[in-house]
């Protein structure tokens, strides 16, 4: 059998083994970009999943609608539209070339990839942390109200910190997706992993060899991902998730911190 | 039902007149449902009652009722004057309350659930002293001290970095009951406080309720320990079907009850 493609495996050695300036600060970019659009996702995603559990028939609708939405729709369709959508619709744009932001200067785009999966996530994020806070006993927040605390103090203190416990096993697998989905920002023209390996392959025509490498990359990223997330898991382990060992017990400990 | 040392909970003194809980005509349904079919109760400052009947009969719903984990549909329920829940406007109707009225209004009720609801991320101590702080805004070490206090009395000093998962339920169920006191609440309620319990350790949370009772708190216990209605309780009501049916000293209860379905009930469980 003749192979279709002749891969050029020095390509991809030199792409994995020596990438150059250009690669890392693309890493970098993505890790980063990978990074805050999660923390914003759960950020977006806790308000959302308050708002789908709130008294108020309209505050969960306005939570069911972006969540369905959200989730039954391409991601790349999201970014593409919260990138353009103002220039196409208004004529402005919301994402110029470039913003200041606290001193630094970062790129439109990155800014806009930021906000878009940022959005994406946070539907994902409201129906995870959703599951958890019902995952607590309703007796929970029955016996904080009993001793007087408002609901959103009970939330706070008493409900919260135990839905952790069934939110951080799922949350893991979303910031395993969330690393690749950063790819999608070359779209969009952020020089992201992805970007810089669709740059080498536009002046060679060589897909196979760059794919396969940036691919490589993408794998070691979400493999030290899963070993921090086993590290993790393990801490919040059953038998000991109410130990002062556990992430529970450190948890506790910097609230006490602050409240000293 | 002796214990070695006092609960120690006198805030609450039995000087000032008039029922601390007034409950009239209270009314509850769930969907086609009516639990509560128009209940009736006073209770004065330190009397103590217990409530029994058949399951289903409304007692733990009507006891819910009256910290407003469960609205009412009619009537109206005062503790020490003022309404739980609900505030009147000028017209004589009930609307419900602020969630911080609300709130206050049930800092001033201890409640003790039947499957005692310790928060299992937080030590016997952090229990107890959870409320004190973020509701009363007391200061940490206050506190910590009278949690101590709360702790020792119910037996259970020892016990005082434990989490809920390494206690008993007759622990759990006296961790429990000190968090509700620790609120220094003007009545408590206690919704089958020992139902869920392994009979040995039944009598270690009937001995703390039993000195509570003795050294005046105002007390409503929905119970099925008959030894514990006739030893600590000042009157005993029966509901069946959403109502009250009788109510009475003990004494009366359980020698010459004059409904006949009280009758009937008491034959079965004593």
């Amino acid at each position: 059998m003749v192979p279709a493609v002749n891969v050029e495996w020095p390509i991809i050695a030199e792409r994995i083994f020596s990438p150059g300036q250009e690669f890392w600060r693309a890493l970098v970019t993505t890790v980063t970009i990978a990074i805050i659009a999660q923390l914003l996702g759960i950020v977006l995603g806790l308000v959302s999943a308050l708002a789908g559990l709130s008294r108020l028939l309209p505050v969960r609708l306005l939570s069911g609608a972006y969540v369905l939405i959200v989730r039954g729709t391409p991601l790349i369709v999201q970014i593409f539209f919260i990138f353009f959508g103002a220039n196409l619709f208004f004529g402005f744009s919301l994402f110029p070339r470039e913003v200041a932001i606290a001193g630094l200067t970062v790129s439109g785009a990155i800014l806009a990839g930021i906000v878009a999966l940022a959005f994406n996530e946070g539907a994902y994020m409201s129906e995870i942390i959703r599951a958890g806070i019902q995952a607590v006993d309703p007796g929970q927040m029955e016996a904080a109200l009993s001793v007087g605390m408002t609901r959103p103090l009970a939330m706070r203190r008493i409900v919260l910190p135990q839905a952790a416990r069934v939110i951080v096993p799922p949350l893991g697998n979303e910031f395993n997706g969330m690393i690749k989905n950063t790819s999608l920002l070359a779209f969009i023209g952020v020089y992201e992993m992805f970007f810089d390996a669709e740059v080498h392959y536009s002046t060679t025509f060589q897909p196979v060899e760059y794919f396969l490498a940036v691919a490589f990359w993408y794998l070691v990223l979400t493999t030290i991902w899963s070993v921090v997330q086993v590290q993790i898991e393990r801490r919040l382990n059953p038998a000991e998730q109410m130990e002062e060992t556990g992430v529970m017990g450190r948890v506790r400990r910097l609230q006490w911190g602050r409240a000293h | 039902m002796k214990a070695a040392c006092g609960i120690g909970v006198t805030e609450t003194t039995v000087t000032a007149q008039g029922p601390i809980l007034l409950a009239r005509d209270v009314r509850k349904r769930f969907g086609a449902n009516e639990v509560l079919k128009g209940v009736t109760l006073d209770v004065r400052r330190g009397e103590v009652v217990c409530v029994i009947g058949p399951s289903g009969s409304g007692k733990t719903t009507f006891l819910r009722c009256l910290n407003h984990l469960e609205r009412i549909d009619g009537g109206r329920i005062e503790v020490d004057g003022a309404l739980v829940g609900y505030r009147e406007r000028p017209d004589g109707t009930l609307v419900e309350d602020t969630a911080r009225e609300v709130a206050r209004k049930r800092a001033e009720i201890g409640f003790v659930f039947q499957r005692f609801n310790l928060w299992p991320h937080l030590t016997a101590v952090e229990n107890i002293i959870e409320a004190p702080i973020y509701v009363r805004g007391e200061r940490r070490d206050a506190a910590i001290a009278s949690a101590e206090r709360l702790l020792a009395r119910v037996g259970l000093a020892d016990k005082r970095d434990a989490y809920p998962s390494k206690l008993s339920g007759g622990q759990q169920q006296r961790v429990a009951i000190a968090r509700a006191l620790a609120m220094r609440p003007k009545l408590m309620l206690f919704d089958e406080a020992t139902s869920a319990l392994d009979p040995e350790t039944v009598g270690e949370v009937l001995a703390v309720m039993a000195e509570l009772a003795a050294e005046g708190m105002t007390m409503i216990c929905v119970t099925h320990e008959m030894g514990f209605a006739r030893e600590a309780a000042d009157r005993v009501v029966m509901m069946d079907d959403g109502l009250v049916i009788e109510e009475g000293p003990p004494e009366h209860f359980f020698t010459r009850p004059s409904n006949e379905r009280t009758r009937q009930f008491l034959s079965k469980i004593l």
